[in-house]
């Protein structure tokens, strides 16, 4: 079993040969090389674009720009995307995340993908050569899109209304048992006035927890007044069953974990 | 399949082969130009043994394509000895009997030769976090800490 890998300095190019059979774009080469040394025979193809303007990350007039190739250390270490940090440190360790990318992280499935939960929570939106796509309808057709994905935009978060979890077993580097990111702004007396919040691990993609975000508007973030939110955060989900832990144990403890994240 | 060149500097010295298109980084440096020193463990990401160093960051040989790095400069273990003396990473984990079976052992020294190049004074926590990615199935991991931190006070008391 052997790849054979094209290199292209323009992502148009690159679309083009995308389109064979076979074929599959590499970013940082924790997805794709992975699934070839696990015996994975269906791609006999690799494309990837050396464009330096994929690797760029902007920040400017509350607006942040990741192209699709940045890495989840250069996330981590970038002083104007502290908020951001936890959630692009919650991706493997030191060497994976100085190879996986922003671009190849809203394509990994669950229990990985944290970052992607980030940016779900963001309301992201992901740029390809088609044009501007919100990630929630960029996630549900992830597994049929052939363009290229260059980069994501979104609002750069305010540090206090940003938040995130990841659970895992192992610390401080393990998979996913959950993962959450909420966005919340609060209105001058601490109610609750907007909440988008993201799970991750509860489907086979990032998914959202669409009625524990209407629960929760309104509402104090004290445990009286959160409480209907919580009881509502497994609605519509579907969580995935692995080696980390089953579908019931994540459910069970869903609740337990979105209340701690939102109470702190 | 056709040949493709790769070139890059491998431990200080100029290395030139050619590989069949889509073979790792890992492969083409155990097998075509000798240096054994990363192993082979689960070739998924997730046990570290295969870490080498390139261009000053650490990346997981298994996961890497050797032709995406023309031109870079990799570091791994065997590349740590200078004239047939041990560096302090190395003494260190010998001296805290920080090897057992020793498979680990070359992904924990560029894991931590990484941590030290960058974070000279680690405090235990960084050098927990910078072995995060690296498992060991022997140690228990606490002599390979105590390894480090005294390779990092040995570093720190020939620089003083």
């Amino acid at each position: 079993m052997s790849l054979a890998l094209q290199t292209f300095s323009t992502v148009k190019d690159a679309n083009a040969a995308l389109q064979a059979a076979g074929t599959r774009y590499l970013g940082g080469g924790t997805l794709v090389v992975r699934a070839a040394n696990e015996g994975d025979v269906s791609t006999s193809s690799l494309v990837r674009v050396t464009d330096p303007g994929l690797s760029q990350i902007a920040v400017a007039g509350g607006k942040v720009r990741l192209g699709a190739s940045v890495t989840m250390a250069a996330i981590a270490s970038h002083p104007e995307l502290a908020a951001l940090a936890p959630a692009a440190r919650a991706v493997g360790g030191p060497a994976i995340r100085n190879m996986a990318t922003v671009g190849g992280n809203l394509f990994a499935p669950a229990p990985y993908g944290d970052f992607a939960v980030a940016l779900l929570a963001l309301d992201a939106t992901v740029v390809t050569g088609d044009g501007e796509t919100p990630i929630e309808t960029f996630l549900a057709g992830r597994d049929t899109t052939r363009a290229i994905v260059t980069g994501v935009g979104f609002a750069s978060p305010k540090a206090e209304s940003f938040r995130f979890l990841k659970v895992s077993r192992v610390k401080p580097k393990g998979v996913s048992v959950l993962s959450i990111a909420a966005l919340l702004e609060l209105a001058a007396d601490g109610a609750v006035s907007s909440a988008r919040i993201a799970l991750g691990c509860m489907a086979d993609r990032p998914t959202r927890a669409k009625a524990a975000e209407k629960a929760l508007l309104g509402c104090k973030l004290t445990p009286q007044e959160i409480a209907p939110a919580l009881a509502a955060a497994g609605e519509g989900i579907a969580p995935i069953t692995d080696p980390i832990a089953s579908a019931w144990y994540r459910a069970e403890v869903l609740p337990v974990h979105l209340g701690r994240l939102l109470s702190n | 399949m056709a040949k493709v060149p790769v070139q890059f500097t491998l431990n200080g010295s100029e290395k030139a082969e050619f590989i069949e298109s889509g073979t790792t980084l890992l492969n083409a440096l155990r097998d075509k130009i000798g240096d054994t020193s990363p192993k082979g463990g689960c070739h998924q990401g997730t046990c570290g043994a295969c870490s080498v160093i390139i261009d000053g960051e650490l990346r997981l040989s298994c996961l890497t394509l050797a032709e995406t790095c023309n031109g870079a400069d990799i570091k791994t273990t065997a590349g740590l000895a200078e004239g047939g003396v041990l560096h302090p990473l190395q003494r260190a984990f010998l001296d805290a009997f920080a090897t057992q079976c020793g498979f680990c052992t070359p992904g924990m020294i560029t894991a931590a030769k990484v941590l030290l190049d960058r974070t000279p004074n680690p405090s235990r926590e960084d050098v927990v976090e910078a072995l995060s990615g690296n498992i060991c199935r022997c140690t228990g991991y606490e002599p390979i800490i105590q390894a480090v931190l005294t390779a990092a006070r040995a570093n720190s008391q020939n620089a003083a």
